[in-house]
């Protein structure tokens, strides 16, 4: 029998689109409408149990075998409460309820506990800290936004989704005749799928976007600049892209990874703020990142709620010690300073740099997940997860911070948990353990 | 020749990644750096060829591919083990690794792209654990 199951949450990127159908025939996926490439992968990759991590396992004289998952939360526990400042990382691509318990175990081991935010829009809340935010939600930006752009950051590939369901194709209420009524603006350092669709491209040097930033702020604000260019832009075309920013009557700078992970970082967020907070002088305009994935928000907010801050947590003192650039998670692993990781629905071991990697290899690694990934394989004890979205329900929030329900369509293979029992049972050893 | 070297999603990867990153399309996806066609025939190499990738952190045989659009002067590699087997690891204090615009050597290089088990093996030097 095939049953229909309509408005499910795709839980793979920031965009949490909320408008899926997935078919399920005889307990299987079958069929997934109106997701996008990645998202129906991840909807269909579900049911393909041969691809999953099904049993709990745990490295004996180098190689994983599969025990029973007792025996694998034992050794998990073991392992971090053995640990003087274990690193708990990942936590993006599971629920609020798993982060909760994932930040009462960091708590209670006194370790610290990082998520992806640290390599995507760790230095954007920075910047945030130092020069506040003005932003909106994505359904104003459907129902208003008349210029969009994105700066560094390429949806096409990433959030595939982003430009038709909020910011360029979608008929908005102000907005009646969709991509017609607006005006789509790409600065990259590549001619991306995104700045293919653009109606202005422009062309920035790599590493010199913040040169940019400043020399629209100077023109916004009525200076001429003395130059021909900036950072390999043309004055004409910076006086026009601020003109073009001054006259719209409500307008959204996009910002991803081309701005964070570039050289200025931070710098560049708040220089980006500060440039959108002049534009409000003379128009409605407001920014936000582009989160990559589904639930890197949700982190943010429940540590917020828990400990009083949003990412790169140390509990070692005793108490909620924040510090980026100190207690992030790839400074703690280059430094030394951690002796045991637990990985939550994340792959670390494929996603730091080289030299956070090396240091990573040298420690007892704990590791969470629905599928096999690099840092499963290398890790000391691996225990298998239900999918958070597919086969549990729990909360996630969209890039706009818009909390959302994640459904389930199907039951987890059999035996397995979801993140949240698995990390409950962690910790209620670690508890014993601990005294 | 001298590249500036960026490294990020693609559609292509994030699909691979969501089958499975032990598979081989996930190679496939990733193994890969994406070069403006001028410099592909500055540095005389088609689709398909292997170059040399190097920065300061290491080196890596990779495949090449046209890129989408033009980028002179960039390279793209996408996002995973193989990109970040050539970042280092200065995050100035703000817990950002440099993952984009890192001075990057690439030269025509007739060899083999090493494999997930091959490249975790170059950490470890040993059997993967």
């Amino acid at each position: 029998m095939r049953v229909t199951h309509r408005d499910v949450v795709c839980s793979f990127c920031g965009t949490l689109c909320d408008d899926i159908e997935v078919d399920v025939e005889d307990g299987r996926i079958a069929e997934v409408r109106h997701a996008c490439r990645i998202g129906t992968t991840k909807f269909l990759s579900a049911s393909r149990h041969e691809h999953r991590l099904l049993k709990p396992m745990v490295r004996e004289n180098g190689r994983l075998k599969e025990v029973s998952l007792e025996e694998a939360v034992e050794r998990a526990a073991e392992i971090l409460a053995g640990a003087q400042r274990p690193l708990l990382y990942g936590w993006s691509s599971t629920s609020c309820e798993a982060q909760s318990v994932g930040i009462e175990l960091a708590e209670v081991l006194g370790g610290v506990i990082d998520n992806t935010s640290t390599v995507c829009h760790g230095p954007s809340t920075i910047a945030v800290h130092e020069a506040g935010f003005i932003s909106c939600t994505l359904g104003e930006v459907k129902n208003r936004a008349d210029l969009v752009i994105y700066w560094g950051a390429n949806p096409m590939h990433a959030h595939p989704r982003h430009l038709s369901r909020y910011s360029i194709y979608p008929r908005g209420y102000f907005r009646e005749r969709g991509h017609q009524d607006r005006t789509l603006v790409v600065v990259d350092v590549r001619r991306t799928d995104t700045a293919r669709l653009a109606q202005k491209f422009v062309r920035v040097q790599p590493g010199r976007d913040y040169e940019l930033i400043s020399a629209l702020r100077a023109v916004v604000n009525g200076r001429k600049l003395p130059m021909d260019e900036v950072a390999g832009v043309s004055r004409e075309d910076i006086e026009e892209l601020a003109e073009m920013m001054k006259s719209c009557s409500f307008g959204v700078l996009f910002f991803g990874m081309g701005l964070t992970q570039s050289p200025g970082r931070h710098r560049n967020i708040d220089n980006a703020i500060c440039l959108v907070r002049d534009l409000n002088t003379y128009t409605k305009f407001v920014i936000m990142p582009m989160r990559g994935h589904y639930n890197v928000v949700g982190f943010s907010e429940v540590l917020s709620w828990q400990a009083g801050f949003p990412f790169a947590v140390d509990f070692s003192k005793g108490y909620a010690w924040y510090n980026p650039g100190e207690t992030t998670a790839n400074d703690v692993l280059q430094r030394g300073e951690c002796d045991a990781m637990l990985v939550v629905a994340s792959d670390p071991v494929s996603n730091f740099p080289k030299p956070s990697v090396e240091n990573m290899l040298k420690m007892p690694i704990v590791a969470i997940d629905v599928h096999p990934t690099p840092t499963t394989m290398v890790a000391d004890v691996v225990i298998p997860a239900a999918i958070a979205g597919i086969e549990v329900e729990g909360t996630a929030y969209r890039m706009d911070v818009v909390p959302l329900r994640l459904r389930k369509v199907v039951e987890p293979p059999e035996g397995v948990l979801s993140d949240v029992e698995v990390l409950q049972r962690i910790l209620e050893r670690v508890k014993e353990i601990k005294g | 020749m001298r590249f500036t070297l960026i490294t990020g999603r693609t559609v292509a990867q994030g699909d691979a990644m969501e089958k499975g990153k032990t598979e081989e399309e996930f190679m496939k996806a990733c193994a890969i750096v994406e070069l403006d066609p001028e410099d592909m025939e500055k540095l005389g190499v088609r689709e398909g060829d292997t170059v040399k990738v190097k920065t300061s952190e290491g080196e890596l045989v990779l495949w090449v591919r046209k890129a989408p659009g033009e980028q002179p002067g960039v390279a793209f590699i996408p996002m995973g083990p193989w990109a970040n087997y050539l970042i280092g690891g200065d995050t100035e204090a703000t817990g950002m690794p440099p993952y984009k615009v890192v001075d990057a050597e690439i030269t025509p290089e007739r060899g083999k792209v090493p494999s997930l088990e091959e490249l975790l093996r170059l950490y470890t030097r040993e059997e993967v654990r």
